[in-house]
């Protein structure tokens, strides 16, 4: 089992690594299809021709853009990610603590909401067609529904706003403590619960129904099996596959989709970095970002797949 | 009967203290109090704040929490790459300039003693004694050539590259005197000297990561498009410095989210409310509104060198179908000032005042466009988000035009890009002008012969000749004159329409005091955290 294992995790990763490379060459070939280059953007409306042009010979980046790419991938390859185009920083320095914020984020996120989304999940499907069920229904379609920054707006208003409970921004550098984490967090992590938690509860529902339909979970119950054990015996372990990956596809969306959470509540994160790169058309940056946010996915799909091998006694 | 008043904003106020300020009579008062409805009884609560506002004493300490409207990882420290209101901010704390302008728009003296010449070519700048940088080095003539003459290098990537172009020689006569020689003669040096971009640093300077200044705050931390703290400098050379203890600055570029943080107490200043938010926040005790209006504008451009544009009569009927109130009270929420097709803003001593707004005429408006043979044709205007309101302000035209058979098609363009774009090239599109403080750099900018930016490719011999005239003259009067004619040509005769002078309005807290309005731009020309202080 170990050795099948491994072959398969060593082959996921090589499949990683050339769609890591395909992806860089994707976003490096559509930055450079976007009107105007980094020397334009910088110099704003200031861009007369010859003051672009000086811009541009001192930034190297009348380089052939193959040469350029070549020349970041080779840099990738040794550790050195570069140098941003707009400020002249190393990328590394750039990234390094909002990568740090956007982790913890979706750590504090994953810790609050997948327990509860899956609790829920499987509390609906074991009572189904119960009251209960319908509320959670209900309320998870209609969390689904409502956007982001809606929610975020109106939780602001009420919790800062109005009752001063909570500050409204998300300052990242002011936690020194565990009550500080609670109040500074408190309330992005709960608008992207209600994100991502429906997603959750409704595919971990239709999983678990799904094989509560099955004949040997019936065989279970009339071996005589308790509810409880038929469910989280029989029945969850092979519904296993898909939740993981939903789970998966959920959290994912942690690292590069937070953008609203990050703008409404100020919250220096890597989302909002790779928009500014685009934004200035910072392509190390860019690049650098989008490496990133596909490494994540990657990992996360990858461990979601092996989860749902090793708990399917059939493809172990 | 219901004697409460219903729609008394603090924009209001501010117009009725600015008229106090201004030296209103009694009489003018009542008549705009009377104007908007208002008993005279409202009048005295007025007066009362006006001047209490002015016996205020500053108190020292306390650290303070601004947000401005934009930032980005492209935010720098290097003055010559400023670029957005975040960059100006940081810089006027942590830098002086040799000149600035203050509240009247007048130039006053910073890090310059005086900035003086005969014949407005070559120019001696005195420094001031005794000012120090904050790593301790003290200021001499080598750090002002250092810091003036690296606008030339295009390496820099200077924003103020066209403008610098015209110092061709810089020399440290001694260590308190520079020497600056120009290409042409130039009476506006010492207040070209007062834009943000000729801050001055150290000789040598290249890192930018820390700010090393002579300004009133030293730079603790800065990560660009994140925040950037600021301690107050201890051996700052003017009298008094800084009265805050620290000051800390970033961006919050949604609109609501920048209202929220200032009226949940987690920020003191938030700069540049959108008129959306004005209502909201009157309701609220605790904050106040400080309006500017400087001359940012967004202009109408045709370009007279294309069609529709190079029809005369085609520009004159637009510019009277251009309903300015319109624009003033719905495009804009009142929050404006109406403007005559020039570039001249009412702040600058220069605007003429006797050059009318063209008066919204549908009729005659009609008749210029049927006389131009284009009455009836379908004719396209390019608007975006990038250009302030300019979509709201085609919609006012489209239907002005409607009204009496002229079809615009408004088309609306993203604002990525639109600078490179659309901007100056498109036959009918729309700009938008930061404010400038000299009339030279506004004409030499946007409208003389060879402006890089003309945006309507408007040419005129005499106009480049006036210009010229006018630059090297150092009688005041004279150049008042000067400049009051080329308004009057450009509002005629050039392709671009100006509508109105856009005004920035920055929320703070009643908690903060010392905030003036600055014809530089908003929150005190950028300035204010030298200036402003903190109820203890």
């Amino acid at each position: 089992m170990n050795r099948h294992v491994l072959y398969l995790v060593f082959g996921r990763v090589l499949v990683a690594l050339v769609t890591l490379l395909i992806v860089s060459f994707t976003v490096f070939a559509a930055t450079s299809m976007l009107p105007g280059d980094v020397a334009q953007i910088l110099l704003g409306q200031a861009a007369t021709p010859e003051a672009v042009a000086g811009l541009r010979a001192a930034m190297h980046l009348n380089d052939p853009a193959i040469l350029r790419f070549v020349r970041w991938l080779a840099g990738l390859a040794t550790g050195d990610l570069g140098i941003s185009y707009a400020n002249n920083m190393p990328i590394a320095d750039l990234i390094g603590s909002r990568l740090g914020n956007s982790l913890k984020l979706a750590a504090a996120t994953t810790l609050f909401s997948v327990p509860i989304a899956l609790t829920l999940g499987i509390t609906a499907a074991m009572l189904r067609g119960s009251l209960y069920d319908r509320i959670v229904t209900i309320i998870s379609i209609g969390v689904i529904s409502v956007p982001e920054f809606m929610v975020a707006t109106s939780a602001v208003l009420i919790f800062a706003v109005y009752l001063k409970w909570l500050p409204a921004l998300a300052f990242a550098n002011e936690i020194h403590s565990f009550g500080q984490m609670l109040r500074v967090f408190a309330m992005p992590v709960i608008t992207l619960s209600f994100v991502i938690s429906a997603q959750m509860i409704r595919m971990t529902r239709a999983a678990v129904i799904e094989t509560l339909n099955t004949p040997y979970v019936e065989m279970a119950l009339l071996k005589g099996a308790s509810r409880r054990r038929m469910v989280l015996k029989h029945a969850l372990p092979n519904a296993l596959g898909p939740i993981v990956n939903a789970v998966a596809l959920s959290l994912s969306y942690l690292l590069g989709g937070v953008i609203i959470v990050e703008t409404i509540f100020n919250y220096p994160g890597i989302a909002k970095l790779m928009v500014d790169a685009v934004a200035t058309r910072d392509l190390p940056l860019i690049q650098t970002c989008a490496m990133i946010f596909c490494v994540v996915y990657l990992l996360l799909i990858t461990i979601a797949d092996i989860i749902a091998i090793m708990s399917n006694p059939r493809l172990r | 009967m219901n004697d409460k008043i219903t729609n008394w904003t603090s924009a209001d106020d501010a117009m009725v203290e600015n008229a106090i300020r201004r030296g209103a009579t009694r009489r003018d008062l009542l008549q705009m109090l009377l104007a908007g409805g208002i008993a005279a009884a409202a009048g005295g609560a007025i007066f009362g704040r006006a001047s209490a506002a002015f016996a205020a004493t500053p108190v020292s300490g306390g650290s303070l929490k601004a947000a401005g409207w934009s930032s980005s990882t492209a935010d720098t420290l290097d003055p010559a790459k400023a670029s957005l209101s975040t960059d100006y901010v940081r810089c006027c704390a942590f830098y002086n300039r040799l000149s600035f302008l203050d509240k009247n728009g007048v130039t006053q003296m910073e890090l310059a003693e005086s900035i003086e010449s005969a014949d407005a070519k070559v120019w001696t700048v005195k420094l001031r004694k005794g000012v120090t940088f904050h790593s301790g080095k003290t200021l001499s003539s080598a750090d002002v050539v250092y810091s003036l003459k690296r606008h030339l290098d295009p390496a820099v990537g200077s924003k103020v590259n066209a403008i610098a172009k015209q110092m061709t020689g810089f020399k440290a006569v001694d260590p308190l005197t520079v020497e600056i020689t120009l290409v042409n003669p130039n009476a506006d040096l010492p207040t070209i000297l007062a834009i943000h971009h000729f801050m001055i640093i150290a000789d040598g300077t290249t890192d930018f990561s820390k700010a090393n200044g002579t300004g009133a705050f030293v730079c603790e931390t800065f990560q660009p498009g994140v925040r950037s703290v600021a301690v107050k400098n201890k051996n700052y050379w003017k009298q008094g410095g800084p009265h805050l203890d620290s000051f800390e600055f970033f961006g919050i570029e949604d609109d609501s989210a920048r209202v929220n943080a200032l009226m949940s107490g987690d920020i003191q200043l938030a700069a540049s409310i959108n008129p959306r938010s004005m209502r909201l926040l009157d309701g609220q005790t605790g904050v106040t509104l400080s309006k500017t209006t400087s001359g940012n504008y967004t202009d109408l451009n045709m370009r007279l060198d294309m069609n529709p544009g190079s029809n005369k009569d085609f520009v004159t009927g637009v510019k009277y179908l251009l309903n300015r109130e319109a624009i003033q009270k719905s495009a804009l929420r009142g929050l404006a000032e109406i403007g005559n097709d020039q570039p001249v803003p009412p702040s600058s001593i220069y605007h003429n005042a006797d050059l009318k707004p063209k008066a919204f005429d549908p009729e005659k408006a009609k008749f210029h466009f049927q006389k131009s043979g284009l009455f009836g044709q379908s004719i396209p205007v390019v608007a975006s988000d990038a250009a302030t309101s300019s979509i709201d302000m085609a919609m006012v035209l489209q239907q002005a035009g409607a009204d009496i058979g002229m079809k615009f098609d408004v088309q609306r363009v993203p604002s990525d890009g639109y600078w490179s774009n659309y901007w100056l090239k498109a036959p009918m599109h729309f700009g938008n002008i930061n404010p400038r403080p000299t009339p030279d750099i506004l004409f030499s900018l946007l409208y003389s012969s060879d402006a890089p930016w003309n945006e309507s490719q408007y040419k005129s011999a005499k106009f480049d000749s006036m210009l010229i005239e006018a630059r090297g003259s150092l009688d005041q009067a004279k150049r008042k004159a000067i400049y009051g004619e080329m308004q009057v040509m450009i509002a005629e005769d050039a392709g671009t329409a100006i509508p109105a002078y856009i005004s920035n309005v920055d929320a703070i807290s009643s908690k903060l005091h010392g905030l003036e309005a600055n014809p530089l731009g908003g929150m005190m020309g950028y300035a204010f955290a030298e200036y402003v202080w903190l109820d203890a």
